[in-house]
């Protein structure tokens, strides 16, 4: 108990002793909730590049230190998710945000808490259409491609293998139904057919009475716009058992080892998309997240690492930690033209920011924004193949 | 041969998942009645008392995987079942020595116990994510179906197929053997009567020198072995993962109202028509339609009451008639 005391009493000291130099960046994520499995690995890979930075110790004329400070972000709760943020922003006064993950909880962020207060984001994961045209005073880029696009690129998929019926099923989110409703224009415009669409509760006890209308609806293959260690699962595992679908078309949110290690040999023939690139950024982060001891494959790590590291690459173009003034920087550090930088080089791109040169950020996701400022989309078709997510080409 | 295709198609869709799930609800339902009916409170922490079970179950059977031990085509986590129920009544047993037991003895009144339960429920929630963590874990083993789909085409040569997971034959043969116990428990013994005769009048089973205390240990340790019992099955037919348990509290309070709070018979009850109604109202029937009609009266659209959005407002409609009407439940039980 002494012990403990003491230990508070010092964590206390240091906490009071944070120096005014000290930049503090908020990290919001659904560390509790249907997003919890892979939170912490995007929270380590936005603090890999805070930790970067910090032994550089050349932001802003050097001697600042950037400060994570964590807060949950329950990736479904709108009103828990707009606390916690306020916390960071009145209470911990972050100069940036770095999130949120979900599309539901970050719009509603966007708007209650950074658009009145200025404070700008970057979110790694919201991929919902919706964000793209939300009012945000540009004050929010994402890192992550907008589903719009994604339907596309699905749509190609499936063409291109001559599919033309399909049954679809999404997480009842903003994120699993902005993808169908994307997915469902254009595949409806290349002159397919959907068979039925319907939605799924995530964290549910029980999917039979999804698939079994699904299986009644019937197509060729079974869309599955979820995620893997919620509903997505669950559908796939109960279509297999019951014989409803045999093949599986993955959308991002659905692409993951663990899902191919549970299910087994039932995903043999099943393919899909998701964000990818074959720029070398990407495995140079798989090597640094691997010494750092987190998973750099897991989905949306890099978008993380390439957000915070975005983030404080602008502070230093501004020169300040204000949101107002770095935040239109963010595009143009991210996009061509400039000396290319990767993962792991973010003390070199401090260099050449401060020395005027221009920067094109690569980074681990091939970052490039267009639009309203959100990721163009690089995607890699997958198909599943004896256990091994096999990479087909990239789109 | 179209008639048999209509009605393979519907086993295999509708009536043999919805046995499967009712018997878990059921399961849960009872454990959450007899709390109700004894002890006097709606226990919000039901829901993760089956995710610790589990848990514990889980951390068991790996421990026997590891030694080399496993149960043949059965999963092993069937062997590891008791360890998992005795340590569960041991948590629950501690749980009401420092904290159910300080407001009983003031007589607290029901809802501060229900308030006292969802405090519970998140400190045995926060545990089982902090002991195996949130990832959802698959600790079946052994043989997967008792017939699969394919075989079941190539046996008949009929176009539907019809699958029957081992997890589902051992949930239904194993919640039977439970509520058989349960029932010969409560109806037999000398306990179970004192336990039967403190839900009745606890003051006069008092005066008729029953053991409160007694009667509240015995009452928590089958609610651990019921918690346990259903969650493991769950698991072994779904996956685990403390999150979707924590869901699991919601259909199963459901189905414990719909067959009367407090009543045994009427938790089982309320199982298997909440898993059937989320199933049945939200089916598409085009496929069995398709098979049995002549052709040119066969459907083009999927003749669906209801889109499956709203297979929750179903069960929870459902609950509401019912309270409506009879607001004891199906079955006689205590009123809400």
């Amino acid at each position: 108990m002494k012990k403990l005391l003491l230990a508070t009493a010092a964590t206390a000291l240091f906490a009071g002793a944070a120096s005014a130099e000290d930049v503090k960046m908020g990290i919001i994520l659904g560390f509790t909730g249907p997003l919890e499995s892979i939170t912490p690995s995007m929270a380590a890979g936005a603090e890999l590049a805070i930790a970067e930075v910090n032994a550089a110790g050349t932001l802003l004329g050097g001697g600042n230190t950037v400060v994570p400070v964590r807060a949950d972000s329950t990736c479904i709760d709108a009103a828990a998710a707009t606390a916690a943020a306020e916390r960071l922003v009145t209470s911990d006064g972050v100069a940036a945000i770095m999130g949120a993950d979900c599309s539901g909880v970050t719009g509603a962020i966007l708007a209650n808490v950074a658009m009145p207060n200025g404070v700008a984001m970057i979110s790694p994961s919201a991929t919902s259409p919706g964000l793209s045209t939300a009012e945000d005073n540009g004050l929010f880029f994402r890192t992550a491609p907008s589903d719009a696009r994604q339907g596309v690129v699905m749509t190609d998929v499936l063409m291109d293998r001559g599919i033309k019926t399909v049954a679809l099923t999404y997480t009842n989110n903003d994120y699993g139904k902005g993808l169908a409703d994307a997915f469902a224009a254009a595949f409806a415009e290349a002159g397919g057919t959907i068979t039925i669409s319907a939605p799924h509760e995530d964290g549910k006890a029980d999917y039979s009475a999804e698939v079994a209308a699904l299986a009644s609806a019937g197509g060729e293959v079974l869309v599955v716009a979820g995620y893997t260690d919620q509903g997505g699962k669950g559908i796939i595992q109960a279509s297999l058992d019951t014989g409803a679908f045999d093949t599986f078309v993955l959308p991002d949110g659905m692409v993951g080892q663990q899902l191919v290690d549970d299910i087994g040999a039932g995903l043999n023939g099943s393919f899909g998309q998701y964000p990818g690139t074959d720029s070398a950024g990407a495995e140079m982060f798989q090597g640094m997240a691997t010494a750092a001891g987190f998973d750099g494959t897991s989905a949306f790590a890099p978008e993380s690492y390439d957000a915070a590291a975005l983030i404080m690459m602008a502070m230093e173009a501004a020169g300040s930690t204000k949101s107002a003034d770095w935040a239109p920087k963010v595009m143009d550090l991210a996009n061509a033209p400039g000396e290319q930088i990767f993962p792991g080089e973010l003390a070199k791109a401090l260099e050449l920011i401060k020395a005027g040169t221009d920067i094109d950020y690569v980074g681990a996701t091939a970052v490039e924004l267009i639009g309203a400022g959100e990721s163009a989309g690089n995607y890699r078709e997958i198909e599943i193949q004896d256990g091994v997510i096999n990479t087909v080409r990239f789109r | 041969m179209d008639f048999l295709n209509a009605i393979v198609a519907l086993l295999n869709f509708v009536i043999v998942p919805g046995l499967a799930y009712g018997a878990q609800l059921a399961l849960g339902a009872l454990g959450v009645t007899l709390i109700y009916g004894i002890l006097r409170f709606s226990n919000f922490a039901h829901g993760d008392t089956m995710a610790f079970g589990t848990m514990a179950t889980i951390l068991a059977t790996w421990g026997l995987q590891a030694a080399g031990f496993t149960f043949g085509w059965l999963p092993t986590a069937l062997i590891a079942l008791p360890v998992g129920i005795a340590v569960t009544a041991l948590l629950l047993l501690g749980t009401d020595r420092l904290v159910y037991r300080f407001y009983r003895k003031r007589k607290a009144a029901p809802v501060i116990l229900v308030i006292v339960s969802m405090g519970v429920m998140f400190i045995m929630n926060g545990i089982v994510r902090f002991i195996i963590g949130v990832e959802d874990i698959n600790f079946a083993d052994g043989a997967r179906f008792v017939i699969s789909a394919g075989d079941f085409k190539d046996m008949t040569g009929l176009d539907e197929g019809l699958a029957i997971k081992s997890t589902q034959a051992i949930t239904l043969i194993t919640a039977a053997i439970a509520v058989a116990l349960l029932f010969w428990f409560l109806n037999r013994t000398r306990t179970g009567k004192s336990m039967r005769a403190f839900s009745d009048n606890e003051d006069l089973a008092l005066l008729s020198g029953i053991n409160p205390e007694r009667v509240v240990a015995v009452t928590w340790i089958i609610v651990a072995a019921l918690a346990t019992t259903a969650g493991v099955l769950y698991g072994l037919d779904k996956s685990f993962k403390a999150f979707t348990y924590f869901q699991l509290l919601l259909p199963i309070f459901a189905a414990a109202i719909v067959g009367g709070l407090g009543n045994p018979l009427g938790a089982i009850a309320g199982g298997f028509v909440i898993a059937f109604s989320e199933v049945t109202v939200t089916y598409a029937w085009k496929k069995v339609l398709v098979y049995v009609m002549p052709e040119d009266l066969e459907p083009t659209g999927l003749v669906q009451l209801l889109s499956t959005d709203y297979k929750f407002a179903v069960s929870f409609a459902i609950l509401i008639i019912v309270l409506l009407f009879k607001p004891t439940g199906l079955f006689k039980g205590q009123s809400v």
